[in-house]
């Protein structure tokens, strides 16, 4: 028979330190992890800070350390993260956290613009609708890559990560690919020097977390090994 | 060419040519050992030979050029070393695996 409560261990702190916190939650069929954190926020400490919005799994902003694994809470049932009715949820890894299960994500997407992880269009487009054949090479190595939904689970699931607090990370890189790939790009060489840098794809061990943890099933480490390639032969033609 | 990107090539090609050099190596040594050469046999066939020579010259410039690299990654994920100290650090170590393997082959050879 399912338990009809949970064992819940919260993280509560902030920069300076915390520690876990036990919750009783009730079960519920097909509950979700973020359905667990709620219920504690709406139910026993309204003073809990977590973040999300869509609840869908289309904003990327509900992510947490879900029993050691960072995941998307609000499309982890409990009954797949769960083990014997015990959850321990702490907030991402390899960020600072604000307070509680809310991390600040500014170094985060810093590092998207750092990576050069914007749009620049190529001089002269505007005057008529590009036209991206979607069976191109380029368009299907961005296609491979451009669900990202901004999580930062593989940046919280990355080695690299941990160890250089430079590294610019999978999320960003596998941008920096994505817009290599579009067509209807400028920023060329610009971007792959961007992404050569000390702490840029290089660093990259392919230890493939991202691509085990990223709730859209994309694989980063795919794009950085492309980022690789593009920016040794960039190197070897004397483009950057 | 920026250098992490030359270093990263650097890596990739020098393991190019390990993975080939450490083949011949293995089958040579079975070679060897199964044919039951002495030292002074092996040695006999070594000494002169500019061909062996030129195969364990290139392989000992293989692992100076590739262990220093990765010695690198170590070295700054690790223990967070970095700038000139490291750079001059593992270039010691690069230099020092190619003198001491080149000693080794001209050994070999004279």
């Amino acid at each position: 028979m399912a338990a009809t409560t949970l064992d819940i261990a919260l993280w509560r702190g902030d920069a300076a330190g915390g520690a876990f916190q036990r919750y009783r939650v009730p079960a519920a069929q097909r509950q979700t992890v973020l359905d667990v954190v709620t219920w504690v926020q709406r139910h026993v400490d309204s003073g809990l800070s977590y973040r999300f919005a869509c609840r869908v799994g289309m904003c990327g902003t509900c992510a947490m350390t879900v029993n050691g694994k960072p995941r998307w809470t609000c499309r982890t049932l409990v009954d797949a993260a769960a083990k014997d009715g015990r959850l321990e949820i702490a907030p991402l890894a390899n960020l600072p956290v604000v307070k509680d299960l809310a991390c600040d994500m500014t170094a985060f997407f810093d590092k998207w613009r750092r990576a050069e992880g914007r749009f620049r269009p190529a001089p002269g487009l505007g005057g008529d609708f590009a036209v991206v054949p979607p069976e191109s090479a380029a368009r299907r190595q961005a296609e491979a890559g451009i669900e990202c939904i901004g999580c930062a689970v593989c940046y919280s699931a990355c080695d690299v990560a941990a160890w250089n607090s430079d590294y610019l990370g999978p999320a960003a890189l596998n941008r920096a690919w994505t817009l290599h790939n579009d067509v209807r790009d400028g920023a060329g060489a610009a971007r792959l020097k961007a992404v050569a840098g000390d702490a840029g794809c290089h660093s990259c061990h392919s230890h493939q977390s991202c691509r085990e943890h990223c709730p859209k099933h994309l694989n980063p480490t795919a794009s950085i090994a492309g980022l690789k390639r593009a920016t040794a032969w960039a190197a070897l033609k004397g483009e950057i | 060419m920026r250098a992490e990107t030359g270093l990263w090539i650097a890596q990739r090609a020098s393991a190019a040519v390990l993975a080939l050099c450490v083949l011949v190596h293995l089958l040579t040594i079975v070679y060897a050992v199964q044919g039951g050469l002495t030292a002074a046999e092996i040695l006999g066939r070594t000494r002169g030979s500019w061909g062996w020579a030129a195969f364990y010259g290139v392989f000992v410039l293989a692992v100076a050029v590739h262990a220093p690299i990765g010695l690198r990654a170590v070295m700054r994920e690790t223990l967070g070393w970095r700038g000139k100290s490291l750079e001059a650090a593992v270039a010691a170590s690069g230099l020092c695996l190619a003198v001491l393997g080149w000693r080794a082959v001209a050994g070999l050879f004279a």
